[in-house]
């Protein structure tokens, strides 16, 4: 019987501070395989310094069909945005 | 929503609403099952291809003429198998694992590139292959990165991105051969003259014969037709070939001022269909050489499977 | 050529061989992989000892004519001018022998460049600095797959117990010096080998433990690697290797 190893999630840290961003994925057996591999497949061009690998099964995503649920509540919370508030005209360093 | 026959209708009408805005679908959303599975056989053929790919350029990498030339068909070939992966992986967001893919490639049930089913005699043909073959493919892929499934999209925008190199190498080693002596020209010319008409097939049937053209149009898997992006790949070849003392292998090559293309002749279908079907130089020894070597890391795979369970059990 | 580059000339050879020996072995794995990720990983390193192979010829070409160059040194030399050990030109069996091949060779590099790092000759010391980077992963890549395979299923223990009987005849070569380590040595540009053996085998011990492999016990040692004089396979590496170079003398790639 065939196997392929399981699937796992790659992100990689392009810069020192940056966020780590989603590449891709990799097959891998363990651990250690998985962050080797993802190495290989994914930095060639010297594209990381640093690398997180998550096994596929370990990510929760919501769905499509949450996406108005989820999302559109915050789309009229414009008090969240600096430009809401009203400064007395010549106001600086604000 | 009643789960009948016209909420199916009305999924797919939004569906196709979102092609039509340009909004693309992602592995979570509703799709119709004939997306999903034209999508299926055309990324797992395209994943096939890169894999396949590998062995005629593979059958150079031991003799490169120079350490540079080895180092980057070396990278070259590597990317093909980094590209193979990135596709795999993307298919497998619609729900078919990678295993099962290889079993359909080896079994013959899926598809892959044509054009590697030819076999590369000389050093002149790897770079004809990076020249030809790898500029077909950015024509057709820089098309599919526009496409409406966001996973395969994002997949073509990164392998185009590495692929900028692969065209140019390939050029690169028939400008130097070209510039070369009596018998590197030969090889050459030689090489152009049998991987022209290849190379021109690789972008499918004509638009009018084309059974999956019209569907993947209107879902935007495909977002040109075949003849217009074959008619592009010929512009811009010709006049590369030309411009390093090149021969384009047809006597009714003509130039029309009007259209501002290069007009050739008709293409040998039937050839082309021949080798679809299982009956070119290179098909069988191409899925004996994947199968080979598939079966003798199965127990590498095994062990690192055992290993791994062994790991876990400690932790 | 004073006595001191011409022992700097071939002693850059020995290393740019090994590294270019090892480097088309690995590459013969391309598209021959267990999984594709190895595919890329074993190319990947089979890319940086080419690379390191180059920097090395390109190197001893200073000591040379002023027309050789570094494809020269790999492609117009005949077996008995190549001076690599004979472990690296062995060929690859199956992964198991592969990665053993891998492992031993890349533990002796480790050591090697680590000492080279303080090398009084400035170009060696940049090469090891450099080079060592690469070489610690290829260690870790190959001992991590050992560990593997030796603690994986009963076949792969065996066959990778079968790898590491059979190759531990040719690791003595690797240790081998001759009248150009001695000039080499007196002016600490390099080091005596005979010092790196110990803590060579140590980390084989140590990771064949952990990788439950029994240390071979074989005392036969096949050298001679440095003196040109090679096992049968490498004639047949150079005939594909050097196959264009050779059918068309004076030609530009």
């Amino acid at each position: 019987m065939d196997n392929q190893f399981s699937q796992w999630e790659v992100f990689i840290q392009k810069k020192n501070g940056a966020a780590h961003e989603h590449a891709g994925s990799v097959h891998a057996a363990d651990k250690n395989m998985a962050l080797q591999n993802a190495r290989d497949v994914y930095t060639r061009r010297n594209e990381g310094r640093s690398i997180w690998v998550v096994p596929t099964d370990s990510i929760v995503a919501s769905t499509i069909e949450d996406e108005v649920v989820f999302f559109d509540p915050a789309n009229d919370k414009i008090y969240r945005n600096p430009n809401f508030y009203k400064m007395p005209k010549g106001t600086t360093n604000l | 929503m009643q789960k009948n026959e016209s909420s199916i209708s009305f999924l797919e009408k939004q569906f196709q609403e979102k092609i039509n805005n340009d909004i693309k679908i992602e592995p979570k959303d509703w799709m119709p099952e004939a997306y999903r599975n034209n999508l299926i056989r055309q990324m797992s053929q395209h994943a096939h291809s890169e894999i396949i790919g590998m062995q005629p350029e593979g059958n150079w990498v031991l003799r490169a003429p120079t350490l540079r030339a080895k180092k980057i068909l070396l990278a070259k070939i590597q990317d093909e198998a980094g590209h193979g992966l990135y596709l795999y992986s993307a298919t497998e967001t619609l729900g078919i694992d990678r295993k099962e893919m290889i079993e359909q490639l080896q079994q013959g049930k899926a598809k892959y590139s044509s054009i590697f089913n030819y076999p590369t005699l000389n050093w002149a043909d790897i770079g004809a292959v990076g020249w030809l073959v790898d500029g077909a493919a950015i024509v057709n892929q820089t098309m599919l990165a526009r496409g409406s499934y966001g996973p395969y999209s994002r997949a073509m925008l990164r392998i185009c991105k590495e692929e900028g190199f692969h065209q140019r190498q390939g050029y690169e080693i028939m400008a130097k051969m070209m510039a070369g002596n009596a018998s590197q020209k030969e090889m050459a010319q030689d090489s152009l003259n049998r991987w022209w008409e290849p190379s021109l097939m690789m972008f499918g049937p004509h638009d009018s014969e084309s059974t999956h053209s019209e569907q993947s149009m209107k879902w935007k898997i495909k977002v040109e037709s075949n003849d217009n992006l074959r008619q592009r790949f010929i512009n811009k070849t010709v006049d590369q070939a030309h411009h390093i003392g090149l021969t384009i292998p047809d006597k009714n090559l003509t130039y029309n001022k009007e259209t501002r293309n290069w007009e050739i002749s008709p293409i040998n279908w039937e050839e082309f269909w021949n080798v679809v079907k299982g009956n070119g130089p290179c098909n069988r020894q191409r899925i004996a050489h994947h199968t080979k070597y598939h079966n003798e890391g199965q127990w590498v795979r095994e062990a690192a499977l055992v290993f791994a369970k062994k790991e876990m059990e400690i932790q | 050529m004073n006595s001191t580059n011409n022992a700097l000339y071939n002693y850059c050879l020995r290393l740019a061989d090994n590294n270019l020996i090892l480097g088309q072995r690995l590459a013969e794995w391309c598209s021959q992989g267990p999984t594709l990720e190895e595919d890329l990983a074993l190319t990947n390193i089979s890319l940086d000892l080419i690379g390191q192979a180059e920097s090395f010829y390109e190197f001893a070409t200073t000591f040379t004519e002023a027309n050789c160059t570094a494809d020269d040194l790999a492609f117009l030399r005949s077996e008995r001018e190549f001076v690599n050990n004979v472990l690296v030109e062995q060929p690859n069996g199956d992964f198991a022998y592969t990665i053993m091949k891998q492992f031993l060779f890349s533990t002796f590099a480790k050591h090697l460049y680590t000492a080279l790092a303080n090398s009084s000759n400035q170009t060696i010391c940049g090469l090891a600095t450099k080079g060592l980077k690469e070489v610690n992963y290829h260690y870790m890549h190959s001992s991590q797959w050992l560990i593997r395979l030796g603690n994986g299923t009963d076949k792969s223990k065996e066959k990778i117990q079968f790898a590491a009987n059979d190759l531990w005849c040719f690791t003595k070569d690797m240790f081998e010096m001759n009248s150009v380590d001695t000039l080499l040595i007196e002016q600490n540009i390099t080091i005596n080998l005979s010092t790196i053996y110990t803590p060579w085998k140590n980390d084989i011990e140590q990771v064949f433990k952990i990788a439950t492999i029994d240390l071979p016990t074989d005392t036969n040692k096949i050298i001679g690697g440095i003196k040109g004089i090679h096992t049968e396979h490498l004639g047949h590496i150079l005939c594909e290797m050097q196959y264009l170079q050779r059918a068309h003398p004076g030609a530009k790639w």
